[in-house]
């Protein structure tokens, strides 16, 4: 029975914490898939590179992996304005987004893993972190720091971005956006600047979420693919374009995860999250707090 | 051209394609071809899906290797005929469900054998098309009512999960991977062949046969239907369009199509495991060659397959196979943003003017016929 | 003569909090030639896509022949016979007018009649429709190099190639000259006297007034009036929402 209670509880723990790091790296399709209706399957890839980047400079010049991911995200917003001019001037503005629009994105999330098999070879690269092997024990419940660090960074750059368009003209324009693009016009609003800097904004979100996971678990070029379920089955349960949903649709995944984990075997992981998406577009495509 | 005929040519193709790779003489040329030629149905059955009905499917390796597997259930079978699930043998206490290799279940055997497990090539690829068919028909079930960028989610879902079933499934090697060991040769109608020959020829019948469904396809009532999803769907239905009833047999054609090119495929590598068999690679590739090459008509597939099939033969030799992919994605995504409309585009505005130039004397009576009949 | 051939009742749809259509009732007589007005964003094109399908109403049933439509899909209406023309023409852009007529043709009228497609036939048929309209010109141009105009009167023709009972034109006159006008009510006209239903959604006061033998308004989702022509318009709740825009 001790052994159950104990396995439940810090399975409801790592469950947690998981969540709030999936968080991070939803977000950003949260943005660009949930207010502007771009479908980017290249976003898993992004985060990534931001792993590497956060890898690299850590080896290097030993610099914290989570400070990596803040000074790296100017570079990681203009790589997101760049692609969405792009997609913009070829998809958007001839109305043939469908098809070539998922094309796209997904050569490009091709492109950044071979990139990294190139650069980088197919070995597990992971970051040396004063924290990272460090775990607090309060009772039953084991908190290993390299899940909490994350797991609050990515609930402060949640916090940021609420804030962010709540409580500013940019952020509620952003939020427009994606309702009346006409209206916003009127307001001397240009939409395509607008949906731009919301684009790059998802893209900047890769820098940090990117830091967080090489924290959590050591990275492989691969990886991303792994993450593209998990990031849509989290953005269709929470419902598309809000951010408190996310936040709840990525506890929810990171709990099932994790238990599932924790009493069938971490081999069937992959398969819970695209599961898990495949039964809600079935049953309830809106999402849980769908509009 | 008439559909059997067209087939007809297609076949006729297909069999100088092989009579002249054999008097070749270079084996490589075998194993090279059976690749390309594996595309070129990969390609032309997720252009049914993709560039017929704009549903963009990115889980093509799901179908394909269903396919493979399938092959491998049915090899590891044959060469062991026995069913020894654990569930089974915790359930009831007795080793196996089905002990065909017992001698009083010789009769049982010969049956099965006989008549029921697939063991040829042919047989095979029927099963796997049935099968990755069924697939295909589900996956769209679930999540064709949806938008179109959901199903692709669904089909990427889809690819990772039967990965995962099939990684946990230790009868067909789990992660470890299966050996399937091909014959060395092969009898057909009293001739010898080398049996890579065999799988050749077997995959350029089924290149014919996939080029010309497509061709069927899209000259046909389908194909101005599949077309009028692609432009608008919901138009499509105010036009009587039913757009879920189309979709559905788009996916399960082209399902059941990538499932067949996947059968014969563990005997041609011999060594079959997940993470190559699920592998990017093919999605990538099935998505790619309709695109280069373009997507609105059966050409495309065909000239994109053959051309990047081929490029892609030299430059893994050449250079590096991790090159080779970086260069598909690279065409991949400079092709989506500058030639849309894929070579075939790029080509097809020169070829019409040809055409109007040489019909345009008869065509004008015919306007003029059909103008006074109006009238 | 004596049944409805389209009856609607308690039709009723919101989009979030935002009701669009609020209990609307209608009976459309077959034969009949009926006219509905009303200022923009009062639903009429929701009551439209509720009609065909495009929508699902939330509450209320609608009728068509006797037969219940609630859950039947888009395409099932069409081949019952209830057409529809879109306010803003969407064409099928990798085909040409004449491919774009062949759909309707194939899809709702040939599989009715269980007819063996015949391309012959088709052509016929096309030919002729695109006579009706003025479109002959065009059959072998592409929607993307028609004029605005003419994309109208395509929109319209496929309407009308799916041969309907019941025929819905959503502001299928907008931005057509005033010869263009006349020319589309005679058209539509005509079409009534052949045996088709016609509701004509439009805004030009002068078309809709010459065509219709009935009129109905719709005021913020609600029914406000529904009898003859030179009635209605002399309503004093009509001219309020009108006067009041």
């Amino acid at each position: 029975m001790f052994d159950s209670a104990d396995l439940l509880v810090n399975a409801l723990i790592a469950g947690l914490l998981l969540g709030g790091f999936y968080t991070a790296v939803t977000v950003g399709i949260s943005i660009s898939f949930g207010i502007l209706d771009i479908v980017n399957i290249a976003h898993p890839g992004f985060i990534i590179v931001g792993s590497y980047i956060a890898y690299i400079v850590n080896e290097r010049f030993g610099l914290d992996p989570i400070l990596v991911g803040l000074l790296a995200l100017p570079a990681f917003y203009a790589l997101g304005a760049f692609i969405y001019q792009i997609y913009y001037v070829s998809f958007e503005k001839r109305g043939q987004e469908a098809l070539r629009g998922l094309a796209f994105f997904f050569g490009i999330l091709f492109i950044t893993e071979v990139v990294l098999i190139i650069v980088f070879g197919v070995d597990y690269r992971y970051v040396n972190a004063a924290y990272v092997d460090t775990t607090y024990n309060i009772g039953l419940a084991q908190l290993p720091m390299r899940m909490v660090v994350p797991c609050v960074v990515s609930l402060l750059m949640l916090a940021v971005l609420q804030l962010f368009v709540g409580r500013t003209f940019l952020g509620r324009a952003i939020m427009a956006v994606a309702q009346d693009q006409q209206a916003l016009r009127l307001m001397a609003a240009d939409p395509v600047k607008i949906k731009r800097v919301a684009f790059a904004l998802s893209i900047a979100t890769c820098s940090l979420a990117g830091a967080c996971l090489i924290i959590i678990q050591p990275v492989d070029p691969s990886i991303g693919r792994d993450y593209i379920g998990r990031v849509f089955a989290i953005c269709v349960l929470g419902g598309l374009g809000s951010l408190p949903g996310t936040l709840i649709g990525a506890m929810l995944l990171g709990l099932v995860e994790s238990f599932t984990s924790t009493f069938f075997g971490p081999s069937w992981a992959p398969a819970v999250a695209f599961g898990l998406l495949l039964l809600t577009l079935a049953v309830r495509p809106a999402g849980l707090l769908g509009r | 051209m008439r559909t059997p005929i067209f087939l007809a040519l297609a076949i006729a193709v297909a069999a100088l394609v092989f009579w002249l790779t054999r008097t070749a003489g270079n084996d490589y040329l075998f194993f090279a071809g059976y690749t390309v030629l594996q595309f070129v149905v990969l390609a032309t059955a997720w252009n049914i899906l993709g560039g017929y009905c704009g549903y963009v499917n990115f889980g093509s390796a799901a179908f394909f290797a269903l396919g493979a597997y399938t092959s491998v259930v049915f090899y590891k079978f044959v060469h062991d005929p026995r069913l020894c699930p654990d569930f089974w043998t915790s359930l009831t206490g007795q080793d196996c469900l089905l002990d065909l290799t017992a001698s009083e279940n010789e009769g049982l055997k010969d049956l099965l054998m006989t008549y029921l497990v697939p063991q040829s090539l042919p047989a095979l690829m029927a099963v796997a098309a049935v099968i990755s068919g069924l697939i295909g028909l589900g996956t769209g079930y679930l999540t064709l009512r949806l938008r179109g960028a959901f199903f692709a989610i669904a089909t990427l879902a889809l690819a990772v999960v039967l990965q995962t079933f099939v990684v946990n499934w230790s009868y067909v090697g789990g992660s470890r991977g299966a050996y399937v060991i091909r014959p060395n040769d092969i009898e057909i109608l009293g001739f010898q062949f080398p049996y890579i020959q065999y799988l050749f020829l077997i995959m350029v019948m089924l290149a014919a046969i996939s080029v010309a469904i497509a061709r069927t396809i899209e000259r046909s009532k389908l194909g101005y239907g599949f077309a009028t999803i692609r432009d608008d769907e919901l138009a499509a239905e105010a036009s009587g369009v039913p757009t879920l009833k189309l979709k559905l047999i788009a996916t399960t054609l082209s399902g059941a199509l990538m499932g067949m090119a996947g059968a014969p495929f563990p005997y041609y590598i011999g060594y079959l495991e997940p993470a190559s068999a699920f592998g990017l690679p093919y999605a990538v590739n099935s998505i790619a060659m309709p695109m280069i090459g373009g997507t609105t008509s059966w050409i495309g597939p065909l000239v994109g397959s053959v051309l990047l099939g081929t490029l892609q033969q030299v430059v893994t030799v050449t250079i590096s196979s991790e090159m080779n992919l970086l260069l598909v994605g690279v065409l991949l995504v400079a092709f989506v943003i500058v030639a849309p409309k894929g070579l075939v585009g790029l080509v097809q505005p020169q070829l019409q003017k040809l055409r109007r130039k040489w019909t345009r004397p008869s065509s004008k009576s015919k306007d003029s016929a059909s103008a006074s009949a109006a009238s | 003569m004596d049944a409805p051939l389209l009856e609607v009742e308690g039709l009723g749809k919101r989009f979030g909090g935002f009701v669009a259509l609020d209990g609307i009732d209608l009976n459309v007589a077959p034969g009949e030639r009926v006219g509905l007005i009303g200022p923009n964003g009062s639903g009429k094109s929701t009551l439209v896509n509720c009609l065909c399908g495009t929508l699902a109403n939330e509450t209320g049933t609608v009728k068509f022949e006797g037969r219940g439509l609630n859950g039947l899909p888009a395409h099932s209406r069409t081949r019952l016979g209830l057409a529809r023309s879109f306010q803003l023409p969407r064409p099928f852009a990798s085909m040409t007018v004449a491919d774009n007529l062949k759909v309707p043709l194939l899809y709702a009228v040939s599989s009715l009649e269980r007819v063996p497609f015949s391309h012959a036939r088709a052509d016929e048929r096309c030919a002729e429709l695109l006579g009706l309209v003025g479109l002959v010109d065009c059959a072998h141009k592409y929607p993307r190099d028609l004029t605005q105009v003419d994309m109208r009167k395509l929109e319209l023709a496929r309407a009308m190639a799916a041969e309907p009972k019941l025929l819905i034109a959503d502001e299928a006159m907008a931005g057509l000259s005033h010869s263009e006008v006349s020319d589309i009510v005679s058209l539509l006209i005509r079409l009534n006297e052949h045996g088709t239903t016609v509701i004509l959604i439009e805004h030009i006061m002068r078309a809709v007034m010459h065509f219709s033998q009935r009129l109905v308004v719709l005021v913020s989702g609600r029914k406000i009036a529904d009898g003859r022509p030179d009635e209605v318009i002399r309503d004093p709740e009509v001219e309020r929402a009108y006067i009041g825009q």
